[in-house]
C-alpha cells in the first residue's frame, strides 16, 4: 500500500479555501482553488499566493561552507559575498547530469541554505550527505522540515506582504531581486518562480496559516500548482524532471548561464561538461496554429529532430507556448513542425521568456485561421 | 443542477438532447468540464462527416489535458457550434448551454440505450472515464 500523503501545515486552509488537492511528489497540495487561468491572471496583474512548503530547506551549517559549496554546485557561490543573497544553480552528478536545480542563500559564512524541489529532496540529502563524508565532516546537514514557505508573487505582493506583516517592512523594503532578510524567525526573500515581483517567505511551521489568512484577508490570491506551472512556462524558466534531468547536460537544458566553466574552479560534473560536445539547446516555441502542444510531442527542424519538454497554453499570451529540445543550430524566427496528437502543427521559434513583470516579451503574430474540423 | 433530469448521457461523459426535427444536440457534461479545468480549445468534427456510436470525433483541450470527445449516436453531423472557437471557456460557463455538435442519427433506438441522468450520476460519482 502507498504511505499516505504528507501534507504541509496549510492544508487545512486550503481544504477552507475550497482547494482541488492532488499527489504532488508524495504531498497533498493544491492544483486550484477555482479557475486556474483567474489564479494565474491575480499573480500576473495583482498578487497571489503558493503553499511550496513541500520544497525542502536544507541549512548546511559549520566552518568551510562556503568550500563545500563551490564544490557541490555548479554555479560559483563566490559570487555571494553580501549576507541574504541567494543564487541560482544546479547540482550536477559525476557525469554532468543535472540531480536538482535549487536556490542557495548566504546567510553567514558558516551558514548557507539550500531550498531543493520535493520530488528530489530525498536523493539530494543522500547526496549531500555522501558528499559531506568525503569532503567536510565537520560540517552539519540539516532538513528544515520545521519551516514552511509561503510565495507572495505579483505586482502588488510585496505592498501586500507588508499589510499583512506591518512590522517587516523595514526589514524588507530595500532587498534587491534574489536577495533575503531575516525577519524575527522568517527569512523573507525577494524571489519567486513566477517571472513576477514578490516574496519568499519561510517561516516555522505552526505560524504558516496565520499568515496565509492575514495576507488572504489584504486580497492576495490563493493559487494552486497548475497556475504556478503556467506562470513558471510563461517566464521560461525551468521545472526539474520535465525540462532537464540526471540524464541531461545543462549546457542543453537552457542553464549555461548557471554553469561557470571558465575558471579554475572545480566541481563535481565540470570535466564531463567540458568534455562532451554540446549538440542541443532547450528554446521557446509559440504555436502558430489553434491547439495545444504538450510534453513530450515531436518537433521536426530544418535542422533534425526535438521533442517538447513543457508545453501548456498561456493565459497571457492566449495561445500555446512550450520549451522544446531541439538541434543548437536552430534559431529564433525558424519556423517548426509539432506533432500534436494526428496533426502536424506549425509553430515559431522564440527566445524565452515569454512574459516578464506582466509585460509580454516576444513578437505575437496573428494566430493562423488553419480549419479546426477533423474529418 | 449538474445533471439534467431532461437529457441523455454516456459513460464517457457526452451529454444529449432529443431535438424536435429528430436531430440530436451534443455537448460534455459539468463534471467533465470540472474535472478538465478551463478549457482553451475545441476542435470540432467536420459537418457532413458521417461517425459510428462511440467513434472519436473531436477533441477539447484544456489547460490541464486534451480529452477526445465520442460520438453518442452514429449518423451524420449536421452542425458544430464555431461559437466556441472563440470562447471555448463557454464550456465550462455553461456546460448544458454550450453545444459542441448536432448529429443526424441513423437509427433512433441507439438515442433509448443512452444513460439517463440517474445512471449517469453513478457513473460521474464512480470516478472513472
Amino acid at each position: 500500500m502507498l504511505p499516505p500523503l504528507k501534507r504541509t501545515p496549510l492544508n487545512e486552509a486550503h481544504r477552507e479555501m475550497g482547494a482541488k488537492l492532488i499527489d504532488f511528489a508524495g504531498w497533498e497540495m493544491p492544483l486550484s482553488y477555482g479557475s486556474q487561468i483567474e489564479e494565474h491572471h491575480s499573480v500576473r496583474r495583482d498578487a497571489g499566493m503558493f503553499d511550496v512548503s513541500h520544497m525542502l530547506v536544507l541549512d548546511v551549517r559549520g566552518a568551510g561552507a562556503r568550500d563545500f559549496l563551490r564544490f557541490l554546485l555548479a554555479n560559483n557561490v563566490e559570487r555571494l559575498r553580501e549576507p541574504g543573497k541567494a543564487l541560482y544553480s544546479c547540482m550536477l552528478n559525476e557525469e554532468g547530469g543535472v540531480l536538482d536545480d535549487l536556490i542557495v542563500y548566504f546567510l553567514a559564512e558558516d551558514w548557507f541554505r539550500l531550498v531543493v524541489n520535493a520530488g528530489t529532496a530525498e536523493r539530494d540529502c543522500a547526496w549531500i550527505g555522501a558528499q559531506r563524508d568525503r569532503r567536510a565532516r565537520q560540517l552539519e546537514i540539516a532538513p528544515r522540515r520545521d519551516l514552511a514557505m509561503i510565495a507572495v508573487q505579483g505586482p502588488l505582493a510585496r505592498e501586500k506582504t507588508w499589510r499583512a506583516l506591518p512590522d517587516s517592512r523595514a526589514a524588507t523594503e530595500r532587498l534587491g531581486a534574489f536577495c533575503a532578510a531575516a525577519w524575527l524567525d522568517a527569512l523573507i526573500a525577494r524571489t519567486g518562480y513566477t517571472g513576477e515581483d514578490g516574496f519568499e517567505i519561510m517561516l516555522p511551521g505552526g505560524k504558516a496559516a496565520a499568515l496565509w489568512r492575514a495576507l488572504a484577508a489584504q486580497g492576495v490570491a490563493p493559487a494552486g500548482l497548475a497556475a504556478r506551472d503556467t506562470l513558471r512556462l510563461e517566464a521560461g524558466m525551468n521545472l526539474y524532471g520535465q525540462d532537464m534531468d540526471e540524464g541531461t547536460s545543462p549546457l542543453e537544458s537552457g542553464l549555461a548561464w548557471t554553469v561557470e566553466l571558465g575558471s579554475l574552479r572545480e566541481f563535481i560534473g565540470k570535466q564531463p561538461l567540458l568534455a562532451r560536445p554540446v549538440r542541443c539547446q532547450l528554446t521557446g516555441l509559440v504555436l502558430l496554429d489553434r491547439g495545444v502542444m504538450r510534453a513530450r510531442q515531436k518537433v521536426s527542424t530544418a535542422r533534425g529532430a526535438g521533442e517538447i519538454t513543457s508545453g501548456g497554453f498561456s493565459p497571457t499570451l492566449n495561445r500555446s507556448i512550450a520549451l522544446a529540445r531541439v538541434p543548437r543550430e536552430v534559431r529564433p524566427g525558424d519556423e517548426v513542425e509539432v506533432e500534436v496528437r494526428d496533426r502536424r502543427l506549425h509553430a515559431k521559434v522564440v527566445k524565452p521568456p515569454f512574459v516578464r513583470n506582466g509585460n509580454v516579451l516576444i513578437n505575437l503574430e496573428p494566430r493562423r485561421t488553419q480549419s479546426t474540423q477533423r474529418t | 443542477m449538474t445533471t439534467p433530469d431532461n437529457l441523455k448521457y454516456t459513460k464517457t461523459h457526452e451529454w444529449v438532447r432529443q431535438e424536435p426535427d429528430g436531430t440530436a444536440t451534443v455537448g460534455i457534461t459539468f463534471h467533465a468540464q470540472d474535472m478538465l479545468g478551463d478549457i482553451v480549445f475545441v476542435e470540432h468534427p467536420a459537418v457532413g462527416r458521417q461517425v459510428k456510436q462511440g467513434e472519436e470525433c473531436g477533441v477539447i483541450e484544456s489547460v490541464k489535458a486534451a480529452a477526445d470527445i465520442y460520438a453518442p449516436l452514429s449518423g451524420e453531423i449536421v452542425a458544430i457550434n464555431r461559437e466556441l472557437d472563440d470562447a471555448p471557456e463557454k464550456i465550462n460557463q455553461d456546460a448544458y448551454g454550450a453545444w459542441m455538435f448536432r448529429i443526424k442519427p441513423d437509427n433512433s433506438a441507439e438515442f433509448a440505450g443512452l444513460l439517463d441522468a440517474k445512471a449517469y450520476r453513478q457513473v460521474a460519482e464512480s470516478g472513472k472515464r
